[in-house]
């Protein structure tokens, strides 16, 4: 060994083969938003985002321009899409699709992956129902935390395993997805044994949580707040930068935002609330509770994951997880935190779900409900293999899911072609996907 | 920190050391006293008797190694010779089997990353253990964030890493809020070399740190070690490539199968020499005579 390995020991330089920075790297690198000048104009800014989409970094704009077409579609197909009383349906029906994903994409930041979190979530949810029902009674609040406190401790214990006994996380969930089903039936069965299998969701807050409507004036208010506070949140960020003598997008920028939000914000509550009875004579209007729910929901996972220790952690973990733990992470921790929320998140999801269905039951498909949460969130922009992904993207998964299953509702086509449309569109995002990015990652 | 106590806590060991090291340079009896008696340089990390088994694998086997401040040891060795092992017991990676580290004359412990990190060792690994999802400045303040109220303070965090890049020169990233992923091998490098020197480190060990980089970057690398050393830290340098080794390198430490053969300053050695402990474990003007560190 030593003899075979004495030339190379005296003389060698670098290898030949590996240069330095050449033109052509350095011109791939050209564009990025904060190479620009501090004071970068309008058009700058806006020239180096469409260089930057052109080479791959499309961010959420294949996701948005699908749904938009998804919407066209069945716009074309049926007329009934678009109308007051649809939207909100939708709006409804994705909030289970959108939380279950913003569960699954804490675990698949660490390129890991849940297969439980819709029977774990689906334990809380039961908790949750029974302790809010006779003879319990517990109060809506407390009901709700012990619901979501379940699922997160069932969450805490799965990372424990995995992270611990460094088992499978594949493996280890498919086990949870197995054994919490077999526990939610036996749960449920023991407490009404004479109802068939389903708990009645008796608390008329929780019953509202997806039907109930703010008031008219309440859904204006809770808009112009959140509507203020991001503006404020925007541009203190930016005022931060440049007072730190760093790049920040121009104030027009800025604003040209907080209008486009603005905007959105004003059809979405306009549509909400107005009336959208579908008798004549009944009034049905407002925002639906869940509609800020899911909101504020993804507005805290996102500044969770963006701007604490542990959010960065994961990020990290999931680009390079030897590289996290020597520079000094404690990957365990995280990891278990991981897992822990994303459970707790799972058991708002499917809380969300009964509160629509008005009960708990055995019936609940929780494998089929997981594997949406999932291609909500890779549908969004997530990836599977870990370090990729943001919240928002379970937010946009979870529209096209709930729009295709709503469409196709409205077209009268069965569930067998709602899941094969379903499966080509995760097919599709995957596809834009990885076509997006060749070219922009390195070998 | 004296140098008398530094003395005192590596006594113990002190005779272990001189043996070996001067069974490898006979022509040289002196230079012992200059590392143990210390007036030029305090003796930032000692390392006595480490031992370190992977199954029946013995990779390291009773080192005996002063790294003083302020000056570049060169740590060199065949493939398999121990260098890797080594330095991930310094850095916490991996926990010595036996033996004894002590840290500016203390006795300390190092088990994981988080205690090498504390007592202010930084390493650059060869692989450089960069996340390439996270940007530049992330990937710079992975471990030893800024925050304010709990919360990642973000404007801190790049001016400092722009300042740090900056006094290393490196002017050819263009943003550093792009994704290391999306960076050159040497920009790559320069990452990993900016992050070691950013936290206030008293000992950098860098893992083969000029390999796969062009000519004018790996001069700019060297450069930076020295002024490293320069600054009073002590740097511990692995490589093969011995031109680079003997431009930057203050002491060598040559391991051989695990055990360390040769320690001295880097003029008592010159390539041929080098090579020879290296690949024999011992050198030819002492073939001939007593095989005491064989």
């Amino acid at each position: 060994m030593a003899a075979t390995d004495e030339p190379t020991v005296g003389e060698v330089t670098a290898p030949p083969e590996i240069v330095e920075e050449t033109a052509a790297d350095q011109a791939t690198l050209d564009g990025e938003l904060l190479a620009l000048p501090p004071d970068a104009s309008f058009n700058e800014y806006v020239t180096a985002w469409v260089k930057r989409v052109r080479r791959g970094e499309s961010g959420v704009l294949p996701v948005v321009g699908g749904l938009i077409v998804i919407v066209i579609i069945f716009q074309i197909e049926n007329s009934r899409f678009l109308t007051d009383l649809n939207l909100v349906n939708l709006l409804q029906q994705s909030a289970e699709f959108i939380v279950l994903g913003m569960a699954e994409i804490f675990v698949l930041l660490l390129g890991e992956i849940d297969l439980s979190l819709g029977y774990s979530g689906a334990v809380g949810a039961a908790v949750m129902a029974i302790l809010a029902y006779p003879p319990i009674n517990l109060s809506w609040e407390f009901a709700i935390l012990a619901g979501l406190a379940t699922s997160a401790t069932i969450g805490f214990a799965q990372g424990q395993l995995i992270s611990r006994l460094r088992l499978p996380p594949f493996v280890v969930t498919l086990g949870g997805l197995l054994f919490w089903e077999g526990f939610l039936i036996w749960v449920i069965n023991n407490q009404s044994p004479s109802n068939g299998g389903s708990i009645r969701i008796d608390s008329t807050t929780i019953y509202d949580i997806v039907n109930g409507n703010l008031s008219l004036t309440a859904g204006w208010i809770v808009l112009a707040v959140g509507l203020v506070l991001f503006a404020v949140a925007s541009v203190t960020r930016d005022r931060r930068r440049r007072a730190g003598g760093l790049v920040a997008p121009p104030l027009i920028l800025t604003l040209a935002k907080v209008a486009a939000v603005s905007v959105a914000g004003i059809v979405l509550v306009w549509i909400c609330n107005a009336n959208r009875a579908a008798f004549v004579g009944a009034t049905v209007r407002g925002v639906p509770w869940v509609v800020p729910i899911i909101v504020a929901l993804v507005v805290a996972w996102t500044f969770l994951l963006t701007r604490s220790r542990f959010g960065r952690y994961v990020y990290a973990i999931g680009g390079n997880r030897e590289a996290a733990r020597r520079a000094g992470i404690n990957v365990h921790r995280v990891r278990v935190l991981a897992y822990t929320l994303a459970g707790l998140t799972a058991a708002a999801a499917i809380i969300i779900l009964d509160s629509r269905t008005g009960g708990v039951t055995t019936d609940i498909d929780g494998g089929q409900t997981v594997l949406y949460g999932v291609a909500a969130a890779v549908i969004g922009g997530t990836s599977l293999l870990g370090g990729r992904g943001k919240m928002v993207h379970a937010l946009l998964g979870g529209l096209v899911i709930a729009t295709i299953y709503n469409g196709m509702g409205l077209l009268s086509l069965s569930t067998d072609f709602q899941y094969m449309i379903t499966a080509l569109v995760l097919l599709a995002a995957v596809i834009v996907d990885a076509v997006s990015r060749r070219g922009t990652q390195p070998t | 920190m004296t140098a008398d106590s530094t003395a005192a806590a590596s006594q113990p060991q002190e005779g272990n050391v001189s043996r070996s090291a001067s069974a490898g340079r006979e022509t040289n009896p002196g230079r012992d006293g200059q590392a143990d008696g210390a007036p030029v340089a305090d003796v930032l990390l000692s390392l006595r008797g480490i031992s370190k088994h992977f199954g029946p694998v013995t990779a390291l086997d009773d080192v005996n190694l002063d790294i003083p401040a302020g000056r570049v040891t060169a740590l060199i060795g065949d493939n398999g010779a121990g260098k890797s092992t080594l330095i991930k017991v310094i850095a916490g990676i991996h926990e010595a089997d036996h033996g004894e580290i002590y840290w500016s004359g203390e006795r300390v412990a190092i088990r994981t990353p988080h205690d090498a990190t504390q007592l202010g060792v930084a390493t650059v690994y060869q692989d450089l253990a960069l996340c390439d999802n996270l940007d530049i400045v992330a990937n710079m303040f992975l471990g030893v964030e800024i925050r304010r109220h709990r919360l990642l303070d973000e404007t801190p965090m790049e001016l400092k890493a722009k300042e740090t890049l900056a006094g290393l020169s490196v002017t050819s990233v263009r943003s550093i809020r792009q994704p290391v992923g999306s960076l050159s091998g040497g920009q790559r490098q320069s990452v990993a070399v900016a992050r070691a020197v950013m936290g206030d480190a008293k000992l950098v060990v860098m893992d083969e740190p000029t390999a796969a980089l062009g000519v004018s970057q790996t001069a700019m690398v060297l450069e930076l070690i020295q002024g490293l050393a320069a600054s009073g830290i002590g740097v511990i340098v692995i490589s093969h490539n011995l031109i680079d080794v003997f431009s930057v390198a203050d002491h060598m430490a040559i391991l051989y199968l695990g055990r360390l053969v040769s320690a001295g300053p880097a003029s008592d050695y010159d390539r041929q020499s080098a090579v020879e402990i290296m690949t024999t474990g011992a050198s030819s003007e002492r073939q001939n005579g007593a095989p005491a560190a064989i």
